[in-house]
C-alpha cells in the first residue's frame, strides 16, 4: 500500500507540494514512484526558472520510460535537489523526503485546486 | 485488431508480469524489475517467452536457390545444422526484415522472422517463391519458442530441461525427439550472452516453462530487459535500427550482406548506394551526463539537426547514458562531438562504437 502523508497538497498527476511559508517543495508521491519502478534519472529545471501550474517542468525516468513532471503550482525555482543527480534512486527509497524542486510560490490560492491526503488516497485505489 | 497471445500468456499473468503490446502480441515487458532481469541474464540465466517470433519453412528442389534470392547472407555450400543471420531487402535496398536461416537439409530451410513483420514477410516470401520450384509454409501459429540465455544457460538446458546441448557451437542447431515430437534447439540468442533458443509445440513449450520455473534456475525475463541486453551489445531491433527505408549498409550490418553473391533482391540498389557513398549511418553516442536519450530524440551539431536516436538507455551494465542514432555521414566518425536534445536541453556527447558492452558468446 502506497504511503500518503497528511498536510501535503496533491495533484492528480501524482506530484505533491509541501508548503513552508512562501515556499513549496515539489516531488512525486510514493504511489507514483511505485508505479514507475526504479528511478534512474531525474530531469530537473534550473534555479530561477519560472514554472506554471499544470505545465511540465522536468521528468522522472525509469529504465524503460520517461514520465513528465507537471507542476502543481506556479512560481520560481529557488533550489533543486542536487542529491538526485547522483542518486536518483533516493526517490524510490523515500519519495516524500526526497523532494525534487523548491519553489517560491507566486499564487498561494492555487493550492485550493489541489487535493488533500484523503482525496488523493481515494484516487490511488 | 486485438493482440494475439502466446501459449504462455496465462502463466505470465499468474506470475504477475506487466504486459504490453509488442509486434501484434500481448507480451510480458517485465515480471519484477528490468534491471534485476537484465543482471540475471548477464550473470546467471534468464528465460524469455519469444513465442511471438514467426517461423517459415521453405522446402523443395530449389529451396536453397530461393533463400539465396531473398537473403543477403550467403548460405551456399553450408553444412546441415548451420544458422545464418541476414536480411530480406526490398528491391530499393530498404530492409523488409532481419532474420535467421536454419539449414535443415539441402532442400529444407527454417526461417525465423520478427513478430511484427510476419504478415508482411510472408506476403513477400509467397510472392517471390512463385518463381522457384519450392514452397513456403507459415508455421508461426504452430511453434512456441523459449530463449534460455546467460552464462549458466547450457547447464540449465541440460539439467533442468534434460536436453543435451553442450556439443552445439555458436549459430548451429539440431533437431531432437522429445516424447515423439521433433523440436529444434539452437545456440543463438539476442542478449550478447551464451544461450539457446528452443522451438516446439505449445504444449511442450508450456511444460518446459513450468520445469524452468519449478527449478528456480532460470529467472523469467520480459521484453524490457531483452531490449536493454541486445542494445548494450549493439544488436539491431527491426523498427529502430532497421526499417523499410533503411538498408543494412547504413545500419552498419555490411558483414551480413554478401555483395560477391551472384544475386539477391536489393543487391543492385546496395551496389549503387556503395558507389554513391553512404549519406547516413547508425553510430553509437555516449553522453557526458546521465540524461537518457530515447528513440526519436534529435541529435544536433553545428546548430542543426543531424540525425535521430534509434535506441537509447542509461546502460544497466556500465551506468553510462548511451544510444544508437542514425546520423548524417559527415558526423558519423568516431569521437565527433554531438549533442542530443533531451527534454528541451542539449546534452553533450560524442560518437563511439555502437557496442556498449562486450559480447560473451561461447563459440
Amino acid at each position: 500500500m502506497a504511503k500518503v502523508i497528511e498536510g501535503l497538497y496533491y495533484a492528480e498527476s501524482h506530484e505533491y507540494v509541501r508548503v513552508e511559508g512562501e515556499f513549496g517543495y515539489i516531488g512525486i508521491t510514493d504511489y507514483a514512484q511505485d508505479q514507475l519502478g526504479n528511478v534512474v534519472y531525474v530531469d530537473m529545471p534550473e534555479v530561477d526558472d519560472e514554472i506554471t501550474a499544470g505545465e511540465e517542468f522536468g521528468a522522472v525516468e525509469s529504465v524503460k520510460a520517461a514520465s513528465d513532471l507537471f507542476s502543481p503550482v506556479s512560481g520560481t525555482v529557488v533550489e533543486v535537489n542536487e542529491a538526485l543527480e547522483d542518486e536518483p534512486e533516493l526517490i524510490n527509497k523515500d519519495a516524500f523526503a526526497n523532494w525534487i524542486i523548491k519553489v517560491e510560490l507566486s499564487d498561494k490560492s492555487e493550492l485550493d485546486n489541489l487535493m488533500d491526503a484523503k482525496a488523493y488516497e481515494a484516487i490511488c485505489k | 485488431m486485438s493482440d494475439k497471445r502466446t501459449c504462455l500468456y496465462e502463466r505470465h499473468i499468474k506470475q504477475g508480469a506487466k504486459m504490453v503490446s509488442f509486434g501484434g502480441f500481448e507480451m510480458p515487458i517485465q515480471y519484477t524489475d528490468i534491471t534485476d532481469e537484465h543482471v540475471a541474464v548477464r550473470t546467471a540465466c534468464g528465460v524469455f517467452d519469444v513465442s511471438h517470433m514467426g517461423e517459415v519453412l521453405v522446402t523443395g528442389r530449389e529451396a536453397e536457390r530461393f533463400v539465396q534470392h531473398i537473403f543477403t547472407n550467403d548460405i551456399s555450400g553450408a553444412p546441415t545444422g548451420k544458422i545464418f543471420y541476414g536480411m530480406m531487402l526490398h528491391p530499393n535496398g530498404g530492409t523488409i526484415d532481419d532474420l535467421l536461416v536454419y539449414k535443415e537439409a539441402n532442400d529444407r530451410f527454417f526461417l525465423v522472422i520478427n513478430a511484427a513483420n510476419i504478415d508482411k514477410d510472408f506476403a513477400w516470401i509467397s510472392e517471390q517463391v512463385k518463381q522457384f520450384d519450392c514452397t513456403a509454409e507459415n508455421q508461426s501459429d504452430y511453434y512456441g519458442q523459449l530463449a534460455v540465455q546467460g552464462p549458466k544457460a547450457e547447464e540449465v538446458v541440460e539439467k533442468v530441461l534434460g536436453l543435451p546441448c553442450q556439443e552445439l557451437t555458436f549459430y548451429t542447431f539440431k533437431k531432437m525427439d522429445v516424447g515423439g515430437e521433433i523440436i529444434i534447439i539452437s545456440r543463438t540468442g539476442y542478449t550478447g550472452e551464451d544461450g539457446f533458443e528452443i522451438y516446439a509445440s505449445h504444449e511442450l513449450i508450456q511444460q518446459m516453462w513450468d520445469k524452468l520455473m519449478e527449478s528456480g534456475e532460470a529467472k523469467p525475463c520480459g521484453l524490457g530487459c531483452r531490449d536493454t541486453l541486445r542494445f548494450e551489445v549493439g544488436l539491431p531491433l527491426y523498427g529502430d535500427e532497421l526499417t523499410d527505408e533503411l538498408s543494412p549498409l547504413e545500419a552498419g550490418l555490411g558483414m551480413f550482406v554478401k555483395m560477391d553473391k551472384e544475386e539477391f533482391v536489393g543487391k543492385e540498389a546496395l551496389a549503387q548506394l556503395k558507389a554513391d557513398g553512404l549519406k547516413r549511418k547508425i553510430v553509437g553516442i555516449e553522453l557526458e551526463g546521465r540524461a537518457i536519450p530515447r528513440h526519436g530524440y534529435e541529435v544536433v551539431a553545428d546548430d542543426k539537426v543531424i540525425g535521430q536516436v534509434t535506441t537509447g538507455y542509461n546502460s544497466i551494465s556500465t551506468g553510462k547514458s548511451v544510444c544508437m542514432a542514425l546520423l548524417d555521414i559527415d558526423y558519423a566518425k568516431l569521437d565527433t562531438p554531438v549533442e542530443v536534445r533531451i527534454h528541451k536541453k542539449l546534452q553533450p556527447g560524442k560518437v563511439i562504437k555502437k557496442r556498449f558492452y562486450d559480447k560473451n558468446y561461447k563459440k
